[in-house]
């Protein structure tokens, strides 16, 4: 059985043309005009974008699955345009043993709905005490490592960890912060936070390990990725080191890119996000790093919470918003991209740095796996809660109009969201 | 006005209001018989999930001389913990019929949180180390009381102390320079919240170069957990250079007035007995706690003039 994706403008890897795919199983058999299948994807007026990758979703399973399971966020991120999840480490159990990411891995590939990628943890348990197996996770498909959640704090465990990633050629992904500078913190470090009486979240505290990090990359040589980068000092940091050519890579947040340290004047939880929401200045600098390449990709950190817990004080609230779904729009509601560089920082970059190019950040070609999704960029939609896939509802975009609404997804040749709405 | 959970949301207006009608609070509290039927069918619940003596009774104080019903809900220590539903507790005692709940918590921002899940106004009684809008009232009619004046303009407070960790301060801040007050703030630097050439205070770490010209000299309480964060050298060091001592009393003009929102440190930031100040104004505080907290609840819960 064919599918031709029909009427749309394929986004290549230098610019956008007005082809159809055709689509036999699972994968591209021809790009060209007026073809025709045994069915037709309506693209009309859509472009057609290689499927996103997101490298940073929190799935929850196992250990909080009355928050999310790897179907609803796998759900979730179909609906958001996604054919594949970096799953975080964080759960638990952690991903520290090779049993927990075929568990997670397993639970992906049931749902059926995209490719769930399990990172694993730097170290055991994610208590940066010991190293987590490397080698054996490595062995068993793990490219991505990190400790997320926290950020590894001991120099001398980390630069270990590094000489392992480099000798196996995987990718270390920090959350950066030094805990010491961050205890209790619940925002920015900021006039808000001094209004309030809250102890504040200093820049200082990631963007001592981002250079630590790029330090430790140039020593060994290994791969090192930025995750959720936040501060304007960081971005700087970040594209000396690339211009230097050490091998590092970053992300931003779709939040941290369209929400400001002020919201959380509100005392509502739900602004509550680690790394905190910063200042107008610091997201005009992740704005030109997403747009000079200085940050590779956009990642969700999508975060699911129950409504109970972000219904406790703003201390004792879990920092975390969900994301997956209202990603693209938000990113293109704060950002002026054109369909190729969001081709690159949703797609084609992340799968770089996940090292999944194999099926995932295609350049729509023929032979590529069908991993796709057509957007309509110059739609309007309005966030409803109601309608997400996701099993928490803990977005702070209710309400919002948002620009670019992602239409159809195809994860390997089946159609997992039609006209919006998720197929299965 | 519904809520009062800061000095910026009630306004100068509503400051106005409140402390002209503390006055006539203060009058009923001279009678004989001090109560008025003026709450009569009110119910005020008691909420504190951090310790109170002073605060606690003197709300519940000014609640039976208003003739209003209350509720103290004591939340044990263990009922505070991480995972309790403040949700549930509220709507709980909303179910019961309640008009107004006066809520400590030593978390920031719980008096917005609570007033979510209720129809009832919310007092906030004190929110971690942000707001404290009753004491502020108090502060501000003790000192008018004090000076004779209800204008404040041209008058020198010094506040002195812990001023990151304070919730007094904070709110002594809007509400003083609401009034037309030259405030200016005196600590360590670790003890000055960064970040803060928004508002309206100079900043000062040397008191002895601020004494000579300081109309009300407010004296904060130094917790001795504060040494234990490093934020202080020594609780000994602390109080050579921000303590009041017998000699900084004398350097005062003659004038100039003491205050202390209390409970005080003895030892630390107060060396010398209260009652050896000439000018203290600590008592005054306490008693007129029970006439402002009478005129914010009978504010918030009576549609009528009193009679």
């Amino acid at each position: 059985m064919t599918i031709v994706v029909k009427g749309g403008s394929v986004v290549g890897v230098s610019g956008v043309e007005k082809v159809d795919v055709l689509v036999d199983n699972d994968i591209i058999v021809k790009v060209g005009k007026n073809l025709t299948g045994d069915i037709a994807l309506d693209a009309t007026g859509c472009h057609i974008f290689p499927g996103f990758v997101d490298l940073h979703a929190h799935l929850r399973e196992p250990g909080r699955e009355d928050t999310e399971t790897i179907e609803t966020a796998s759900r979730a991120g179909a609906k958001g345009g996604y054919t594949a999840l970096i799953a975080m480490p964080n759960t638990n159990p952690a991903h520290d043993s090779v049993t927990v990411i075929e568990f997670v891995r397993e639970q992906g590939r049931k749902a059926g709905l995209l490719d769930v990628f399990p990172s694993g943890c730097i170290t055991m348990g994610r208590q940066g005490e010991a190293l987590a197996p490397l080698a054996e996770l490595s062995a068993a498909g793990v490219r991505i490592f990190t400790d997320d959640g926290s950020g590894v704090q001991d120099p001398v465990l980390m630069g270990r960890a590094m000489q392992y990633a480099k000798s196996l050629g995987i990718t270390m992904a920090q959350h950066c912060e030094v805990s010491a500078l961050t205890q209790g913190a619940v925002m920015n470090e900021c006039g808000c936070s001094s209004d309030m009486g809250v102890p504040g979240w200093p820049a200082i505290a990631e963007e001592m390990m981002v250079q630590r990090d790029i330090e430790m990359s140039r020593i060994t040589g290994a791969s090192v990725h930025f995750l959720h980068l936040s501060t304007a000092r960081s971005v700087e940091l970040v594209r000396a080191a690339k211009s230097e050519g050490l091998n590092v890579t970053a992300e931003v947040t779709p939040h941290h890119l369209s929400l400001t340290q002020e919201l959380l004047t509100t005392f509502d939880p739900i602004y509550k996000v680690n790394p905190p929401l910063r200042s107008m200045t610091d997201i005009k600098a992740l704005k030109s790093g997403l747009l000079d390449g200085t940050i590779d990709a956009v990642a969700t950190d999508h975060a699911p919470h129950a409504r109970r817990d972000k219904e406790l004080s703003l201390d004792q609230a879990p920092p975390g918003m969900i994301g997956l779904e209202t990603a693209l729009g938000v990113v293109l509601s704060a950002v002026d991209l054109d369909p190729v560089q969001i081709a690159a920082v949703m797609s084609r970059n992340p799968a770089r740095i996940a090292q999944i190019t194999d099926n995932h950040g295609c350049n729509i070609e023929v032979g590529d796996t069908a991993n796709l999704c057509v957007v309509d960029l110059d739609a309007m939609w309005q966030v409803n809660p109601a309608k997400l896939a996701s099993k928490s509802k803990n977005t702070p975009f209710v309400g919002r109009q948002l620009r670019g609404m992602v239409r159809s997804t195809m994860y390997r040749g089946q159609i997992t969201v039609q006209d919006g709405e998720a197929q299965k | 006005m519904k809520h009062l959970r800061s000095i910026s949301e009630l306004g100068a207006d509503g400051l106005s209001r409140i402390l002209k009608l503390t006055e006539s609070m203060a009058e009923i509290n001279t009678r004989a018989v001090p109560k008025v039927p003026a709450l009569r069918g009110k119910t005020v619940v008691s909420l504190f999930f951090e310790d109170s003596t002073r605060t606690r009774l003197s709300f519940e104080t000014a609640a039976k001389r208003l003739s209003a019903e209350t509720m103290n809900f004591s939340v044990s220590t263990s009922s505070v913990n991480k995972g309790e539903s403040l949700r549930d507790t509220i709507e709980t005692i909303t179910d019961m019929g309640v008009d107004a709940f006066v809520v400590r918590h030593k978390s920031v921002g719980v008096p917005w949180q609570i007033s979510q899940w209720t129809n009832a106004s919310i007092v906030n009684a004190g929110d971690g180390a942000h707001q404290h809008p009753t004491q502020a009232l108090v502060d501000c009619f003790t000192v008018r009381e004090a000076l004779g004046r209800q204008d404040l303009s041209g008058l020198n407070l010094t506040i002195v102390g812990d001023i990151k960790h304070s919730r007094v301060a904070r709110s002594n801040i809007q509400a003083f320079s609401l009034l037309g007050a030259n405030i200016t703030l005196v600590a360590p630097p670790t003890l000055l919240p960064l970040n803060i050439e928004h508002w309206p205070v100079k900043v000062s770490n040397d008191l002895d170069a601020v004494l000579a010209s300081t109309d009300v000299l407010y004296m904060l309480r130094l917790q001795s957990e504060r040494m234990a964060q490093g934020l202080v050298p020594s609780l000994h060091e602390y109080s050579t250079r921000y303590g009041l001592d017998e000699k900084r009393v004398v350097a005062l003009q003659s004038s100039a007035v003491v205050m202390h929102p209390g409970p005080m440190n003895r030892g630390v930031e107060m060396l010398i007995d209260p009652s050896d100040i000439p000018n203290s104004l600590i008592h005054r505080q306490v008693t007129n706690g029970v006439s402002v907290r009478m005129a914010v609840l009978f504010d918030l819960l009576s549609a009528e003039e009193l009679s």
